[in-house]
C-alpha cells in the first residue's frame, strides 16, 4: 500500500538565507544596477516569503539576499524593535541564515525598517533595509505607469512640482507628510518610503548604503553612500520637518529626537521618543551604565551638519 | 564717411536705393507627408511663417490642418518632411529631436493653445498652477517668481485675478480658453499656434477671445499659427492665409487677396458659402 511517505521527498533543509540561489542571484543584480543608477526603480522578481505581500517582503527580500552568518540583523517596526512583526522578522532572519539579532543599531550590520531611520548615525559598513509600500512617487500625479516610467525617463518631475505648487495655494504651507519625494543624485525622484519628514534629510550624504524595496510592487532602488538626497522645495520655501525639537520622552528624558504621541485620558499627549532602543539606551545611562557615546543625526532638536 | 557733392543744377541726383535686408521665416516647414494607414492627412506640404507674423490655416474638416498644427508642436512625426526654426542655439531637422528634446524646446518656445481645454489644462489643478506647470517645466523652482508670472500672464489674457486659483472645471468655456491662452504665453513663447481658439463659444465670447490675441499680438508682436474652419476668424486675426484641402495646400497668400479674389476653385467654395 503507498503511504503518504513514499510520495513526498525526505526532508531537506531550505537553502541558505530561505531564498533559492535564482531569487538571490536575480534580487543581486537588480541591487547591483539600483546602486549604479541612485534612485532608479529596478523591477524585479518578487518571490514569495512567509509574510503576507504588503507586510515587508520587498526588505524582507533583500535582507535575505545580503545576510551571511556573520551579519547581525535589527528589525524597526517604526521605530520599535519589540512589535510582532519586528520580532517576527527578525527570528525568521536570523533563524534561516544563522545570523546574529541585535536592538542596537551601533552593532547591527544589516537594519531593515518599516518607515523610520534610526536616530543614530550609521556607518559605512551598515546597510539599511526601508520597506515602501508604494515606490512610485508619480502614482499620485500619473497613474499610468508607462506614462510615469517615460517621465522618469524624461526627467519630467513638472507635475510633482506642482502639487507643492497646489498645496501652497490652497494652505499656505507643503502638505506633504511622509513620503516626502526627494531627488536623488540631481537626477530621479524616489520616494523615500513613508519615513516621517523627520528622517529624509539622514539620508542626504549619508554614510551608508539604503535600499528601498516594495516587495508586492516589485520594485528596488537603492541611496549609495555619499549620495545627494534633496527633498524637492521651492528655492523661497525651506524644507520643514516636524516639531518634535522641543518634545521631551516620558520614559527616557531624551529631547529633540522624533517622537511618537501617547493620548492621555485628560486630553493631554504624552510624547516616548520613536527609536525605541535609543530611549533604552538613554534610560540605562541614566541609570548609571556605562555605554559608549553615540553620534546622533540630530543633537537638540538640530540637524546636524 | 564722404559727403556727398550736391547734383549739378538741373540734373536729377542718382537715386539711392536703400540696401535691401531680408527676414529669414521663423518657421520652415517642407515637403511634410503624413499618412495614417491608408489614410493621407498631409502630402508635400510646404509651410513658412515670418516673425510677428499671423498665419491662419483655413480648410474643412479632415484636411489636415489640425495634424500641421501638431507637426508644428512637434507633437508628431511625419513620414517625410523636414522641420526647422529659426530661434538660437537651434538648428537642423527638428524632427530629429528626441522625446525630452521636443519638450524642453516646446516648454520654452511654443505655446499652444488647443480647441478642446481638457487635452491642454489640469482640469483638477488651479488655473495660475496651470499657467505655473509651465514654467516648472522649464526650470523655474521660486513660489514667489512662479505666483508672479502667472498671475502676470492670467492678466494678459484679460482673465479676472480674483479667480486665479479657481479649477478651471469650474470655469466657462472662455475662462478656460483664457487660462490656456496664459499657460501659452507664460514663457513669451517665440511661435503661438491656435487651433479652433474659438470653436464652440459663444459669439459674444469669441469677441472677447479674438480681441485679447490682437491685442496680445500687438503688443507682444507674438508669431501666430492660427487653425480655424471660421474665415470670419481669419480674416479677423491673420495677416496671411493658407488654404487646406485632402492634406494638400491648395491655395495661399494674402489674407485680402485670397478672401477677395480667390483663385483655386475650393477656395472660392469655401469664400462664397462664408459670404
Amino acid at each position: 500500500m503507498t503511504s503518504l511517505a513514499s510520495l513526498t521527498k525526505p526532508w531537506e533543509a531550505f537553502s541558505y538565507g530561505f531564498l533559492d540561489a535564482s531569487a538571490k542571484r536575480e534580487l543581486r543584480r537588480k541591487m547591483l544596477k539600483a546602486v549604479a543608477v541612485p534612485g532608479c526603480q529596478m523591477p524585479y522578481a518578487s518571490r514569495e516569503v512567509p509574510i503576507a505581500r504588503g507586510w515587508g517582503t520587498g526588505g524582507l527580500q533583500v535582507t535575505l539576499t545580503l545576510l551571511k552568518p556573520t551579519s547581525v540583523v535589527k528589525v524597526i517596526d517604526q521605530g520599535a524593535d519589540d512589535s510582532v512583526n519586528a520580532a517576527s522578522i527578525r527570528k525568521f532572519l536570523s533563524r534561516v541564515s544563522g545570523a546574529g539579532k541585535t536592538w542596537d543599531t551601533g552593532e547591527a550590520t544589516i537594519l531593515q525598517s518599516r518607515h523610520r531611520v534610526p536616530e543614530e548615525v550609521l556607518r559605512e559598513d551598515q546597510i539599511l533595509v526601508l520597506q515602501v509600500p508604494n515606490p512610485e512617487p508619480l502614482r499620485p500625479v500619473e497613474p499610468n505607469m508607462s506614462v510615469a516610467r517615460q517621465m522618469h525617463a524624461d526627467a519630467d518631475y513638472g507635475r510633482l512640482w506642482l502639487t507643492l505648487y497646489e498645496q501652497m495655494v490652497r494652505s499656505g504651507r507643503i502638505m506633504q507628510g511622509a513620503a516626502y519625494p526627494s531627488l536623488v543624485n540631481g537626477r530621479h525622484v524616489m520616494t523615500p518610503s513613508p519615513i516621517p519628514r523627520w528622517d529624509v534629510p539622514k539620508l542626504h550624504m549619508a554614510r551608508h548604503l539604503t535600499f528601498l524595496s516594495a516587495g508586492r510592487e516589485k520594485r528596488l532602488y537603492a541611496v549609495p553612500p555619499y549620495t545627494r538626497v534633496e527633498p524637492l522645495v521651492f528655492s523661497d520655501v525651506p524644507y520643514k520637518v516636524e516639531e518634535h525639537h522641543d518634545l521631551t520622552c516620558h520614559r527616557s528624558g531624551l529631547t529633540g529626537y522624533f517622537m511618537n504621541e501617547i493620548p492621555q485620558n485628560d486630553g493631554s499627549s504624552s510624547f516616548e521618543v520613536s527609536d525605541s532602543h535609543f530611549g533604552i539606551k538613554a534610560i540605562r545611562r541614566s541609570e548609571g551604565e556605562a555605554l559608549a557615546p553615540i553620534d546622533t543625526w540630530y543633537k537638540n532638536g538640530e540637524l546636524q551638519p | 564717411m564722404t559727403a556727398q557733392s550736391p547734383a549739378p543744377r538741373g540734373e536729377a541726383a542718382p537715386r539711392q536705393l536703400p540696401q535691401l535686408m531680408t527676414t529669414p521665416p521663423i518657421l520652415t516647414m517642407r515637403g511634410i507627408t503624413r499618412r495614417f494607414g491608408k489614410v493621407t492627412a498631409l502630402e508635400d506640404v510646404d509651410a513658412t511663417v515670418y516673425p510677428g507674423e499671423v498665419l491662419g490655416i483655413v480648410g474643412e474638416s479632415g484636411s489636415g490642418k489640425s495634424t500641421l498644427l501638431r507637426m508644428m508642436n512637434l507633437e508628431d512625426t511625419p513620414d517625410t518632411g523636414t522641420y526647422e526654426l529659426d530661434l538660437p542655439g537651434l538648428g537642423g531637422n527638428l524632427f530629429g529631436l528626441d522625446r525630452f528634446e521636443r519638450r524642453m524646446l516646446c516648454a520654452r518656445n511654443i505655446g499652444i493653445v488647443y480647441q478642446n481645454p481638457h487635452l491642454g489644462l489640469l482640469m483638477r489643478h488651479s488655473s495660475s498652477g496651470n499657467v505655473a506647470e509651465r514654467l516648472l517645466i522649464a526650470g523655474e523652482r521660486s513660489f514667489k517668481v512662479l505666483r508672479d508670472k502667472a498671475r502676470e500672464a492670467l492678466d494678459a489674457s484679460e482673465f479676472p485675478l480674483e479667480r486665479m486659483d479657481a479649477r478651471p472645471i469650474e470655469l466657462s468655456g472662455g475662462m478656460q480658453q483664457r487660462v490656456q491662452l496664459a499657460k501659452a504665453i507664460a514663457l513669451e513663447p517665440a511661435l503661438l499656434l491656435l487651433d479652433e481658439p474659438t470653436t464652440g463659444l459663444d459669439v459674444s465670447v469669441q469677441a472677447l477671445v479674438l480681441d485679447t490675441l490682437k491685442r496680445l499680438q500687438r503688443d507682444r508682436s507674438i508669431t501666430m499659427v492660427i487653425v480655424s474652419h471660421d474665415l470670419g476668424v481669419i480674416h479677423t486675426m491673420a495677416d496671411r492665409v493658407m488654404v487646406m484641402r485632402r492634406g494638400r495646400v491648395v491655395e495661399q497668400g494674402l489674407v485680402d487677396q485670397v478672401f477677395q479674389d480667390p483663385q483655386h476653385e475650393y477656395t472660392q467654395q469655401l469664400v462664397h458659402a462664408k459670404l
